[in-house]
């Protein structure tokens, strides 16, 4: 590209779609959702970024590699922006990235993020492996902010479940 | 003082009370009493300090110094700190670490809940996120509660002498700061006396639930909002903050 290269929005989005999540590398931090806008004017490109957890630490490395990738492609004056409106949740996710996660080993979220808060008792989740739904949670906390901890009955192995929030 | 400084000050006890307690809980990591456990609390801590960086970024913001959220978190004394009481009470044993949790995650779920709905945008925004991950601990704190006042009678009686020690430190989460009031009126923040009542019925149903009477009358500790505090919160500060005072350019 020649410098002063203006993308559209779609460009952009697409060069940041190239970037893995840092801690869930199948799906990319677009999937995620994670990304709230993108525009360029002249040679400046402003990136709004939102949590997913208050304390990610996967976080600032987002923002680092938004940054790198961005100026990979040639744009030097990049900012990322985090704001709070709206707030993320697990629905923003596609049936896409959800296959993906399934296919890694992370069982997704099942469900709208606004019942499961109401439900004391997490439901059942599918194990990824081996598809029942005879499972049984062990640790709402599991390895990463976002993930509890679930163990099937049926192939009896252990699973990361990707929380509905 | 203004709607701005009162802000401000609202900002600090929302954010240090979420400091104070997620420091609390790390030191449980590495030593909780089995892995799930040892993560769930690192996960929550993590949460906390997460949300409290959020609210002292922004609290930096609004005051207009040029104070970062760092230069909040380590360089503020004793002195300048307002989260409640009952987040600078020892972790004691694991019934102990629970109660307080129990304590703090039902008034912040109260708490938060209605914050989604200030006037204050960016407030409004960051207790919309956490008022999720707060369910979550409150479903962990509640249910570890209700097993050690039902499980055997050591366990029983090691959350009777966590009661003991804690029930006191309670009152304090419901004081007001100063300009609170106006805050509350400005649609900023709610009213803690609307939130009480509920708190409290809360907190008996759970504590009979767990076979735990609440003591009638108990005289109530505070100081918090005026920054007064109990003899934990300095050593407690000394630990968090002696790297960044001590090497004041150290860069993680």
């Amino acid at each position: 590209m020649s410098p002063g290269t203006i993308f559209t929005e779609q460009e952009l989005m697409n060069m940041l779609g190239e970037i893995p999540d840092p801690e869930i590398p199948v799906i990319s931090i677009v999937e995620l959702g994670v990304i709230r806008g993108i525009k360029q004017e002249k040679d400046t490109v402003e990136v709004l970024i939102t949590p997913t957890y208050s304390g990610c630490p996967a976080m600032k490395q987002m923002e680092e590699d938004v940054i790198l990738k961005l100026k990979s492609k040639g744009l030097q004056n990049v900012s990322v922006k985090m704001i709070y409106h709206p707030t993320w949740t697990t629905d923003w996710l596609s049936d896409q990235a959800r296959e993906k996660l399934r296919v890694y080993g992370i069982a997704p979220p099942e469900g709208k993020s606004d019942k499961s808060l109401l439900s004391t008792h997490p439901k059942s989740v599918t194990c990824p492996r081996c598809k029942s739904r005879n499972t049984e949670m062990v640790s709402q906390f599991g390895s990463t902010a976002c993930k509890a901890l679930y163990k099937c009955r049926g192939c009896l192995e252990v699973f990361d479940y990707f929380k509905c929030i | 003082m203004n709607l701005n400084q009162n802000l401000f000050n609202y900002l600090l006890r929302l954010s240090d009370s979420g400091l104070v307690l997620a420091q609390r809980i790390s030191a449980w990591t590495g030593h909780g009493p089995f892995l799930e456990e040892d993560l769930a609390l690192t996960n929550i801590a993590l949460d906390q300090f997460g949300r409290s960086r959020s609210l002292l970024e922004y609290a930096g913001k609004l005051e207009g110094k040029n104070r970062s959220e760092d230069d909040l978190a380590y360089f503020r004394n004793e002195r300048e700190y307002f989260n409640p009481l009952i987040c600078e009470q020892p972790n004691g044993d694991y019934a102990q670490t629970m109660l307080r949790q129990a304590f703090v995650d039902c008034f912040e779920f109260l708490l938060y809940s209605e914050l989604c709905h200030s006037r204050d945008e960016t407030l409004a925004g960051i207790a919309a996120k956490s008022v999720k991950e707060i369910a979550y601990h409150k479903r962990h704190s509640f249910s570890w509660v209700k097993r050690f006042g039902n499980g055997t009678d050591e366990s029983h009686n090691r959350l009777k002498q966590a009661m003991d020690k804690l029930w006191e430190f309670t009152g304090d989460m419901f004081e007001q700061m100063n300009g609170e009031a106006d805050l509350v009126k400005a649609g900023y923040a709610p009213d803690l006396n609307v939130l009480k009542p509920k708190w409290e019925k809360e907190i008996a149903e759970l504590l009979q639930e767990s076979r735990i009477e609440i003591p009638q009358n108990a005289f109530m500790q505070s100081g918090s909002t005026l920054a007064r505090h109990s003899e934990n919160l300095g050593p407690l500060l000394a630990e968090m903050q002696i790297l960044p005072r001590m090497y004041p350019e150290a860069k993680w």
